[in-house]
């Protein structure tokens, strides 16, 4: 096996380019590297001016994700030799707007991550002399997959549907939606149902199923948006048929 | 939704890559999704097909025979050919996606997804064997 | 349950109901559409099984059951046609422009489809 990879980098400086170029690195093809590992390289000995996010380097905190040869992917969890012999093509995130090299502007799904209630939401807090909320292990179970969430981005970066309708409120939005209505101590699903009812909400998702493919923790956006699929139509259903509800 | 950021003079400029119509063809499980979606051209050619039918059924024995006969025609024969393959496309894929789009709970545990992808199966061997029982049979 | 919400807009949103007759007539034709677009399509005119002859059909397709099976099956797959190209079109060939004139020529077209089921099937007997 060779000693070196080729990366392609993709460098955009908005100060002097209109457009993204390719640019390639000859690093160092070690066993235990992973892309991070190689931009770290660029970084460090070869090109200073490389700019990009990370910061655990060990799959957790959600900052590393780009386009590793066309496939959203941790670049921290990406190695190097499983592209040999290269070379290997590191791109922005796709479906957003690239700031600068591989940073990428996140502020759409910051807008619209709280339009979700991502939080415990109680019609009326217990005393703290209650103690806490207690949960079974199955109650645990109902929504601990959903809670897996790193927030990473890479779900948006391989839903069409986002990358063609920017207002759609996305897979990991609704999948953490989802994952505080099936928790036992949230009461918040119907002021929930009520943002993600619009057509952009649920509704625009077509069960492509790519969100859940490319997912590093196996959180399943896309079962958590069909799930809420269902629970929103008979929600709907039960509005129109029972009116007063039985509540 | 006015809440996008407000441009200003020094706000660097963003790339914002297009999108090409033809952007399903970039990736082989994007192509194979709209394969699937594009299989709704023949449910409704079925719909079509089977109302075309009974309405020959119902106007007397010249016109069955002459839809028979219009059956029988190879572009036709190729029409329900191509159909029949994305109808089974649709029929494979929604039974396989249905355990990953619904928790079925029975005696308050979960019905293992497999389960419920091969009841689906089982069902549709089922329906068949009775419309061909119907029709043929007896 | 709270009272912002009986607040916010009264009219009924109409995509949950299209999409539980997408999915039940996706269902419905998974179950029906193989074996008779086999039947009729392939097996009958190639002579690997004989056709039935008209009468059988006839009192099969007169049967009240089978007319009413007949119309749900079709209708719904009408309807999960209608949505799924719609869909399609909006995504797979970026016609956003044209969203309200798509919808109203897949939905459209559904309705007017069943309406000639209904009519086909009732006038037969």
């Amino acid at each position: 096996m060779a000693n070196t990879i080729v990366l392609q980098v993709a460098r955009y400086r908005p100060e002097v380019e209109t457009e993204p170029v390719m640019q390639e690195y000859d690093v160092p093809l070690r066993d235990d590297w992973a892309v991070l590992d190689g931009l770290n390289h660029v970084k460090d000995h070869l090109d200073g001016t490389l700019s990009y996010r990370w910061s655990c380097r060990m799959g957790i905190c959600g900052s590393c994700g780009m386009t590793v040869n066309g496939e959203p992917k941790l670049t921290c969890a990406t190695f190097l030799t499983d592209y040999a012999p290269g070379p290997v093509r590191v791109e922005p995130l796709q479906n957003f707007p690239v700031i600068r090299d591989l940073v990428v502007e996140l502020g759409d799904f910051m807008r619209k991550l709280p339009k979700v209630n991502p939080w415990l939401v109680r019609e009326e807090e217990l005393p703290v002399s209650h103690g806490e909320y207690l949960q079974t292990p199955d109650e645990v179970d109902e929504y601990k997959q959903f809670s897996m969430c790193i927030n990473c981005m890479l779900c948006y970066a391989a839903c069409p549907v986002y990358g063609l309708d920017p207002e759609f409120m996305g897979p990991a939005a609704i999948a953490l939606a989802q994952r505080y209505n099936l928790d036992s101590r949230d009461q918040g699903g119907p002021d929930r149902l009520e943002v993600l009812i619009e057509p952009e909400g649920l509704w625009g998702c077509t069960f492509v199923g790519e969100c859940t493919r490319v997912c590093p923790k196996d959180v399943d956006p896309a079962g958590a948006i069909q799930r809420y699929k269902l629970t929103a139509a008979t929600a709907s259903l039960k509005r129109i048929l029972l009116p007063r509800g039985a509540r | 939704m006015s809440d996008r950021p407000a441009y200003t003079e020094f706000h660097p400029r963003w790339y914002r890559r297009p999108i090409s119509t033809w952007w399903w063809l970039g990736k082989r499980t994007y192509l194979l999704f709209i394969l699937r979606e594009l299989s709704s051209l023949s449910v409704a050619w079925f719909v079509v097909f089977m109302l075309l039918l009974v309405r020959a059924v119902g106007q007397g024995d010249a016109e069955y025979q002459r839809f028979l006969d219009r059956v029988d025609h190879p572009l036709v024969v190729l029409l329900n050919l191509v159909a029949l393959a994305f109808v089974t496309f649709h029929m494979v894929t929604w039974f396989n996606l249905t355990p990953q789009a619904m928790v079925i709970r029975a005696g308050g545990r979960r019905v293992r997804p497999s389960w419920i992808m091969v009841s689906q199966y089982v069902a549709w061997l089922i329906v068949s064997a009775f419309v061909v029982w119907l029709l043929v049979g007896a | 349950m709270s009272s912002r919400s009986a607040q916010r807009k009264s009219r009924p949103p109409v995509e949950p109901f299209l999409w539980l007759g997408f999915t039940s007539g996706g269902v419905l034709a998974a179950l029906f559409a193989p074996i008779l677009l086999f039947l009729f399509g392939i097996a009958f005119p190639l002579g690997w099984i004989d056709p039935p002859d008209r009468e059988h059909l006839l009192a099969v397709v007169s049967n009240p059951v089978a007319v009413v099976v007949m119309f749900v099956v079709l209708s719904l797959g009408l309807l999960h046609a209608a949505h799924r190209f719609r869909y399609t079109l909006y995504d797979g060939l970026r016609m956003q422009h044209l969203n309200e004139l798509i919808a109203m020529l897949c939905y459209g077209g559904a309705v007017l489809g069943s309406v000639a089921s209904a009519y086909v099937l009732l006038t037969m007997a």
